[in-house]
């Protein structure tokens, strides 16, 4: 039982990997956000799985808001977000991509090698997985990082939170409640206010290029 | 060696030859389905190859004798390729002689000679084909190998009959790194085999091809090795993949009745394989020539991230 468990956890770490890189790739921000959606999904498979496995109530619980706001409410706003903001591709990144793969490649090793002496500590079923739970953090952030337009870089915020809620399930079970309850309404806010933002960089500069923002007056 | 190994050695050979043709044949019918046409028979490149050989051979005056000898390296490269690759028994008494490594080299040595063979003449298509097939099977070769890495670090071997072996003989275990594995070695064998995404086999329009404009010089009986060459190849990298991936079904040394199911499986294993290839071919678009590097840098990043997730989870 626990070996199959840990074998169907193995998988879907596997799979939000797979996701962290193809969004780092990926070019257009339709195609981004339903990879996000998609990352969400695996993240209810494997929080589910470890529910089920190991008898935590709780995680059903944070399974089913992860599943409605990360993989319906959140793709949702972005969806309207994007058609009102009438951005549905981008083709910018700051370094061209297979450049990028390969610095998400060195990532990836870094992440393993931080991760395997913290997980050994770890009784979880699926301690091997904080390796990729950090890695999908660091690949989010280097996400961010590597665009300049506005839209990309939330996705890639939203995305690493699921890291770390990846990382939180795989190595202690999860979170008490209460702090998930909390997170969950923060990137909900966060998402809202972001929103708001876009629409006000947009107001400002007519693009949602944050360069823009580099500048502090007007020239 | 035993009698039983070199026949089913033999036995593996005969299918690769008759049914290359028809794997070829398979995915066009079902690429003309999937888009509507009226399909062709399923023995269309038999009756091609019975033409090109009926035909007399031309060949350029300046050509060199490596112009000549390259259509029969080329076929003698994929059928060693098709006999080394385990996919009706795993008793195969030429395994040993080349493992999965060499495998790769035998790849390379077709391209080498056809390159060589494109640019013998000194036409301007010629050298552009060859120029992209090099660049091409340069990026490709890498993530090949670290798919073969992985599954070697699996099977702790690199010989691909004691893979295959140890692929079909463990219990179901869901492996990651496989998954990833699998999803680099098809975005290789699609490159590699000139399909859709990066070339398209159908065409001979100048700007895009790249396996046509090797082979535009060849007639006759050499094109037809040629042509008979990539089909082979085709089904060595199925057989590769569906053996690989999908590693039931293939009979080991001592067992007499698998060896009787196996031919069917294999059969039914590759339709799969053929149509989910013309799938593949139906719904994706020809990328545009330089976008072709990202996309092997993709499957390259994808076989080294399943060797990196096999050391990580040890699965």
């Amino acid at each position: 039982m626990s070996t199959l468990t840990g074998q169907i956890v193995n998988l879907f770490a596997a799979v939000l990997l797979l996701i962290a890189f193809a969004m780092l790739s990926q070019r257009r921000i339709l195609s981004l956000i339903n990879l996000f959606a998609f990352q969400g999904l695996a993240l209810v498979g494997s929080t589910l799985t470890v529910a089920i496995a190991t008898g935590q109530k709780h995680l059903l619980y944070s399974a089913a808001i992860t599943f409605v706001l990360k993989v319906l409410v959140l793709p949702y706003i972005l969806h309207r977000l994007i058609r009102r903001l009438n951005v549905k591709w981008d083709v910018e990144t700051l370094i061209n991509i297979p450049t990028l793969m390969l610095v998400g490649i060195g990532l990836v090793i870094f992440a393993f090698n931080l991760a395997l002496p913290i997980s050994q500590f770890s009784t979880s079923v699926a301690r091997g997985t904080l390796g990729i739970a950090l890695a999908c953090v660091l690949l989010s952030f280097l996400m961010m990082i590597t665009r300049s337009k506005a839209v990309p870089q939330v996705i890639g915020f939203l995305a690493m939170e699921n890291g770390l809620f990846f990382a939180a399930t795989s190595a202690t079970y999860g979170m008490p409640m209460v702090v998930e309850l909390g997170i969950a309404l923060d990137v909900l806010i966060g998402m809202v206010i972001l929103g708001v933002f876009m629409f006000q960089i947009r107001e400002q500069f007519d693009s949602l290029d944050i360069h823009h923002l580099e500048k502090l007056k007007e020239d | 060696m035993n009698l039983e190994g070199i026949l089913a050695q033999l036995t593996e050979m005969l299918v690769a030859l008759v049914a290359a043709p028809l794997l070829m044949g398979w995915v066009n019918m079902c690429r003309a389905w999937m888009q509507n046409r009226r399909a062709p028979p399923l023995w269309q490149p038999f009756l091609l190859l019975n033409k090109l050989f009926h035909k007399e051979s031309v060949i350029a005056v300046n050509a060199s004798p490596i112009f000549r000898i390259t259509p029969y390296i080329v076929f003698g490269c994929m059928l060693l390729a098709c006999a080394i690759i385990p996919t009706i028994s795993t008793n195969l008494p030429l395994a040993p002689a080349a493992d999965a490594i060499a495998l790769v080299g035998l790849f390379g040595l077709a391209r080498l000679f056809i390159s060589l063979a494109a640019m013998d003449i000194g036409t301007a298509f010629g050298s552009l084909g060859a120029r992209r097939e090099m660049l091409f099977g340069f990026l490709a070769e890498p993530a090949l190998l670290m798919v073969l890495f992985t599954v070697s670090l699996i099977a702790s071997s690199t010989s691909l009959a004691t893979i295959v072996g140890y692929l079909g003989g463990i219990e179901l275990t869901i492996l990651p790194s496989m998954a990833f594995a699998g999803v680099a070695f098809t975005m290789v064998s699609l490159a590699e085999n000139a399909r859709v995404p990066v070339d398209n086999p159908a065409t001979h329009l100048e700007l895009t091809m790249i396996h046509e404009a090797l082979i535009l010089e060849y007639s006759g009986r050499h094109l037809a090795l040629i042509e008979w060459a990539t089909a082979l190849k085709l089904f060595a990298y199925s057989c590769a993949g569906v053996s690989l991936f999908i590693p039931w079904g293939v009979a080991s040394a001592s067992d007499h009745l698998a060896l009787l199911f196996a031919l069917p499986v294999l059969t039914l294993k590759l339709a799969a394989g053929g149509f989910a290839m013309a799938l593949i071919e139906t719904v994706s678009a020809k990328m545009r020539i330089f976008r072709v590097p990202e996309f092997l840098a993709t499957a390259f990043l994808l076989g080294v991230l399943a060797l990196l997730v096999h050391l990580l989870l040890g699965a």
